[in-house]
């Protein structure tokens, strides 16, 4: 249920996102979802991809600082107050959101979501109990 | 004018026997008094009866800033605590600092050359100085306190900062004298433009500037600027703390005290003493303290000594500017750091590497910045800013409160930071002195 998300540390310097989007382009690695947090001096890069793995030695061999976290990714659907209703369930729950971002695609007329929650385990109960879809990993390496 | 005429100029074949009968004197009392001196001593065959001339003393052992760490905090003090009157703490290479110790003497040892310090400068008694370096731990405020109170000047300790009272200060109360680092004056400059001040009819007429290297075309830019004579000082915790030597209004060398600082340049690599006029390491033994009395301190300070006369009939040899230094140390706003210390603090900060770099600029008429690098590996990265956040804060933190400086930190990716033979250059230097 849970899905390997890649963060790469970046210092803000001219060319250094597009260094990374052009290596996992070569090595024919694709990003589903994407999300830039920045500070003053450096940003942290978070990436779903459909081949992790192949990323982790690949951005280490070319001297970038990567880690791997669990995140979860949520189907909502794509109409006014889709995204309220899950969070309310989550607030209702007392699950806490470190930070989200949404997908490139859609599925059908499904909006995708990506969650990083402090406690994935209980979140991903909370949102199972409540009915509300989330997304494996083959359906994304399928998007 | 010349504070002590018969000491500073004295005739120089009677200075060599005064210095030789100093000499005789501190080696009897280091090896009564100071524990390592008599060990060394022993290990070498060495008896103070061996000791008769100058030309002995080549027969000692360097004595560095290392034994100086080793003995922290009061194995280096050749008095028992009762008979120290006062503790001065600078930073050491790594971890622990460097304590020295003043008994009473030493207090008025430390008056006595400062106040040659003051005259050689062109303060008079009479005059009026601020004195805008530190008090405190450094030895700065206090040293030019003493001079300045042996000599008969009015003072006014502003230590430093505040600068818009330092200025308000000179303005209303027209001190002759200014003591502090030449950066600092340089950086008052604005602020007095701000204020509407007339720089060159400012009141200062002598200035003594030192704790860090400056060069002669900064020399320049402040007494065009401030319409004063900018003279340089000399000095070191471990010596005395200013008060070492000191430039006259020849500005051709830094008059060094030796009746009581006894200078030998050496070759850093090989300890043999270069000729008068070349390059070398400045190694010092003090006459007459008793304190911290130390045998062939190795200052790692780069600089050449001219023993000919000087035009202000002062007789005492002249060493140069500072050219550099043997070690990695750097001066920022006056305080010394040291890369180790950075490195340090990185360890014990868990989870980080020591991969640092330090970069130093000095914007024009701005104090110097000094900026720590970091990089991030992988066991420090987060995918959440607020935790980088949060270990940059603490980095920042620790570092300050170990280099009391402020310093601003940048976290950085791996190996951006530039090796040089696999060895890391750890200080970029982009000041231009």
């Amino acid at each position: 249920m849970k899905i390997r998300q890649v963060s790469v540390f970046l210092e803000n310097r001219k060319g250094r996102l597009y260094e990374v989007c052009s290596l996992l382009g070569e090595n024919n690695i694709s990003i589903r979802a994407l999300n830039v947090a920045e500070s003053d001096d450096f940003g942290i890069l978070r990436m779903v991809l459909d081949k992790p793995e192949d990323a982790e030695g690949l951005l280490r061999e070319h001297n970038f600082t990567a880690n791997f976290t669990d995140i979860v990714a949520v189907e909502v659907e794509d109409r006014p107050g889709g995204l309220a209703e899950i969070l309310r369930v989550l607030s209702e729950n007392d699950v806490n959101v470190e930070y989200m971002y949404g997908f490139v695609e859609k599925n059908e007329d499904k909006a995708l979501l990506v969650f990083r929650f402090e406690k994935p385990d209980e979140a991903i109960a909370c949102l199972a109990e409540n009915k509300i879809r989330i997304v494996g990993r083959q359906d994304i390496i399928g998007l | 004018m010349i504070w002590n005429e018969k000491i500073e100029c004295m005739d120089p074949e009677d200075l060599k026997n005064l210095q030789a009968e100093r000499l005789a004197e501190t080696i009897r009392y280091v090896y009564d008094n100071n524990k390592l001196y008599r060990s060394r001593m022993d290990v070498a065959g060495l008896s103070p009866q061996d000791i008769r001339r100058m030309e002995d003393l080549k027969k000692f052992p360097f004595t560095t800033k290392e034994d100086l760490r080793d003995s922290y905090p009061f194995d280096m003090f050749s008095v028992p605590m009762d008979q120290i009157s006062e503790i001065h703490v600078s930073s050491g290479t790594t971890g622990n600092p460097t304590v020295v110790g003043y008994t009473r003497a030493d207090i008025e040892l430390w008056s006595e050359v400062m106040a040659r310090v003051l005259g050689c400068a062109g303060a008079r008694p009479g005059d009026m100085i601020q004195i805008a370096y530190g008090y405190g731990l450094f030895t700065g405020g206090l040293g030019f306190h003493y001079g300045a109170q042996k000599m008969g000047l009015a003072i006014i300790p502003t230590s430093s900062g505040q600068t818009k009272r330092q200025l308000k200060i000179m303005n209303d109360f027209r001190p002759r004298v200014i003591g502090c680092t030449p950066s600092y004056m340089l950086y008052m400059v604005d602020e007095a433009r701000e204020l509407g001040m007339d720089l060159r009819n400012s009141s200062w007429e002598v200035g003594i500037f030192g704790a860090e290297p400056w060069s002669n075309s900064m020399r320049d830019e402040i007494e065009q600027i401030w319409n004063l004579q900018a003279t340089d000082i000399y000095g070191l915790s471990e010596m005395i703390g200013p008060g070492v030597a000191q430039e006259c209004c020849h500005k051709d060398g830094l008059h060094i005290f030796s009746d009581v600082f006894f200078p030998e340049i050496i070759d850093p690599l090989t300890g043999k003493e270069v000729l008068p006029g070349e390059k070398g390491e400045l190694v010092i033994t003090t006459f007459t303290k008793k304190g911290i009395p130390l045998l062939r301190y190795r200052t790692r300070d780069i600089v050449s000594i001219n023993y000919e006369k000087c035009a202000c009939g002062r007789t005492s040899p002249r060493i140069s500017k500072i050219m550099g230094r043997t070690d990695d140390m750097i001066i920022v706003r006056g305080i010394n750091v040291f890369p180790s210390q950075i490195e340090h603090v990185l360890l014990s900060i868990e989870g980080t590497q020591p991969h640092y770099q330090l970069i130093v600029d000095r914007r024009s008429g701005e104090l110097d910045e000094l900026e720590v690098q970091v990089e991030v590996d992988g066991k420090i990265f987060s995918d959440e800013i607020k935790k980088l956040r949060v270990l940059e804060e603490k980095i920042h933190r620790e570092i300050e409160s170990v280099l009391g400086v402020m310093v601003k930190v940048k976290l950085v990716e791996p190996r951006t930071i530039a090796r040089s033979e696999g060895k890391a250059t750890r200080v970029i230097d982009k000041r231009t002195i």
